[in-house]
């Protein structure tokens, strides 16, 4: 499939004029593009620019004050340490089970896949709900955790639950097409020749997901460090305790502390646009060795 | 991995040569790689562990109300206020995204003009973007003061921040990747054969359009509104802020949820949750169902 994307794809945006009855009169071209230009420079670039416009508003010196205050210091070594941990969990999940999926034929497997792709199908608020509901004060629970001092909820642990939830997919929906399209054949062969399991896996396998593996793991870490309606739930927004950065920007913003917000906000904006800028590094560099980027 | 596939052939009788698979009802088929117990082990204990329970528990919370404690807490005239907010409003923004996710699949894949690989970029902005941020941004856009707001509002009386004209845009902005990526790779491996055959048959463009073109993109369209369509029931952050969360006019069914919690009321938290679910299941169901009967029609 990638070798045939890039025949065509050169072939059908160079129109030539031979080619007129296949296209459209270039006052109808010129119309579309610039059609879909104005629609995407209104909805998705305006609020971007929105974002700096805003937290710069004040000058350099009210922004850098909104980032050093100690509730957003907090804010962001708290999003930081979330991430930390959900994101290594799930990339250890998303190996094992596109390794299991992807490697072995069994019963229910088709089940298995669609069961990993949940999470994306659940809103955010009823992922942070589900956990209030087994580990809050009136949770299934809530008393028994209450009696032996462990608080989930409305602290760290919750936060971590809920991100792990919603960024859940993310690694294994990227290795799985990527591990099935690859086969078991070099594995297959390390093996024959006298590899161990794990060599095998290290030697063999690692080499070959490797770019996939980092792609997820991107896409993984924006969202951990984005998510704002699971652990909005989970939180109880307890300043430089409990709040993340997404919670922070709320709390400011509700506050009419619009500049402070908008600050945090540029943080949150600018991992976004590093993470658009890696993504699409790794599918011009390497978009044969990406399962997201094939068709 | 173009090498990989190449090696299927030569490794294929040497490697397989171990494997032989025999014709039995095995819950799996023999392998010789190592690590399927490990590896299921662990991914089925996680997979309980973080979403089937909690999920499970929402579903006994909310029967733990009974079928008519159930119906009573869905049907308050507040919650089914929020309901055809929330559905109606994502409805209006995959619609609109279907046109314009269309329409910039369409000239990213067709035409060439300067800067088209960053606005190919560009339109992962929403996936990438935390809610939290979309929604302040647009807040601030649309605000009676705002650059955009205030424009509108004073050319065209058209208020938009905390009206369900501005959840309608959030929606708009969260869901549009959803149709121009799933429209995309399918108008990308279009065969141009089929445009060449209508033409030389003396069809004009635009009947081109409409009866070769757009049969073949209509599956994958309908895909893209119906995973724009329901990200938007579910979507929280970039919605609230420019809402208003005015019981009965600009509360999004998410945001009751969060109420109700609030009020410690969690049986009601989770019939919503619960009933939200099932109205999105049923209705992806049916648009999956329409979609491969069009795929059907279209193959025939």
């Amino acid at each position: 499939m990638p070798a045939d994307t890039s025949v065509t794809a050169p072939a059908s945006i160079a129109v030539p004029p031979a080619q007129s009855a296949l296209t459209e009169p270039a006052w109808v071209r010129i119309l579309l593009i610039g059609g879909a230009l104005l629609f995407l420079a209104l909805f998705l670039l305006l609020p971007l620019v929105a974002v700096f416009a805003e937290a710069l508003r004040r000058g350099l010196g009210a922004y850098w004050a909104a980032l050093t205050e100690p509730d957003a210091v907090a804010a962001i070594e708290l999003t930081l340490i979330v991430a930390a941990i959900s994101v290594p969990a799930n990339l250890l999940f998303g190996v094992a089970a596109s390794w299991c999926v992807a490697k072995f034929d069994f019963r229910g497997k088709n089940l298995l896949i669609t069961l990993i792709d949940l999470p994306f199908s659940v809103s955010p608020v009823i992922s942070g709900l589900i956990y209030v509901l087994l580990f809050g004060m009136n949770g299934l629970f809530g008393t028994y955790l209450r009696d032996m001092g462990v608080q989930i909820i409305f602290a760290v642990p919750g936060l971590v639950l809920a991100t792990i939830f919603v960024t859940f997919p993310f690694v294994a929906r990227e290795l799985i097409p990527l591990m099935q399209e690859q086969g078991s054949d070099e594995e297959e062969a390390a093996l024959v020749l006298g590899a161990s399991g794990w060599q095998t896996f290290w030697r063999v396998t690692i080499p070959n997901i490797k770019w996939g593996l980092l792609y997820g793991v991107l896409l993984c870490n924006a969202r951990a460090m984005g998510e704002f309606g699971a652990v909005s739930v989970v939180s109880g927004h307890i300043r430089g305790e409990t709040n993340t950065m997404p919670l922070h920007v709320e709390i400011l913003y509700n506050e009419y502390n619009f500049v402070a917000a908008f600050a945090v906000a540029s943080l949150l904006a600018m991992l976004a646009l590093v993470t658009l800028v890696v993504k699409t590094a790794l599918e011009w560099r390497f978009g044969d060795e990406l399962a997201a980027s094939r068709h | 991995m173009v090498a990989a596939a190449d090696s299927d052939g030569p490794l294929a009788g040497k490697g397989r040569a171990v494997t032989v698979r025999a014709p039995v009802a095995h819950f799996r088929k023999p392998s010789v790689l190592p690590g399927f117990g490990l590896t299921l082990g662990f991914t089925l204990s996680y997979l309980s562990i973080i979403v089937l329970v909690p999920l499970a528990a929402l579903i006994v919370r909310s029967s733990g109300l009974g079928w008519s404690g159930f119906w009573s807490a869905v049907t308050t005239p507040r919650v089914l206020a929020a309901f055809e907010v929330s559905f109606g409003l994502s409805f209006a923004a995959a619609l609109t995204n279907a046109v314009f996710g269309f329409l910039v699949a369409w000239v990213l894949v067709r035409y060439d003009f300067p800067g088209k690989r960053l606005v190919d970029a560009l339109v992962d902005l929403p996936f990438a973007l935390p809610t939290a941020v979309a929604g302040i941004a647009l807040s601030a856009l649309y605000a009676p003061n705002g650059w955009l707001g205030k424009p509108l509002n004073e050319l065209l009386g058209l208020k938009v921040a905390f009206t369900p004209l501005g959840i309608a845009i959030a929606l708009t902005f969260i869901g549009l990747p959803f149709v121009v990526r799933t429209v995309q790779p399918i108008l990308q491996d279009l065969p141009p054969e089929e445009e060449e055959a209508a033409a030389s048959l003396g069809a004009s463009r635009l009947q081109t359009f409409g009866s070769v073109i757009l049969p073949a993109i209509l599956p994958a369209l309908v895909t893209g509104f119906a995973l724009s369509f329901a990200r938007g029931v579910g979507e929280y952050g970039s919605v609230i802020f420019i809402a208003g969360n005015m019981p009965g006019l600009t509360e999004i069914l998410p945001l009751l949820i969060v109420i109700k919690l609030e009020q410690y009321d969690y049986a009601g938290a989770a019939a919503v949750g619960t009933a939200m679910l099932g109205v999105s299941f049923v209705m992806l169901l049916i648009l999956n169902l329409l979609q491969q009967w069009m795929r059907s029609r279209h193959a025939r």
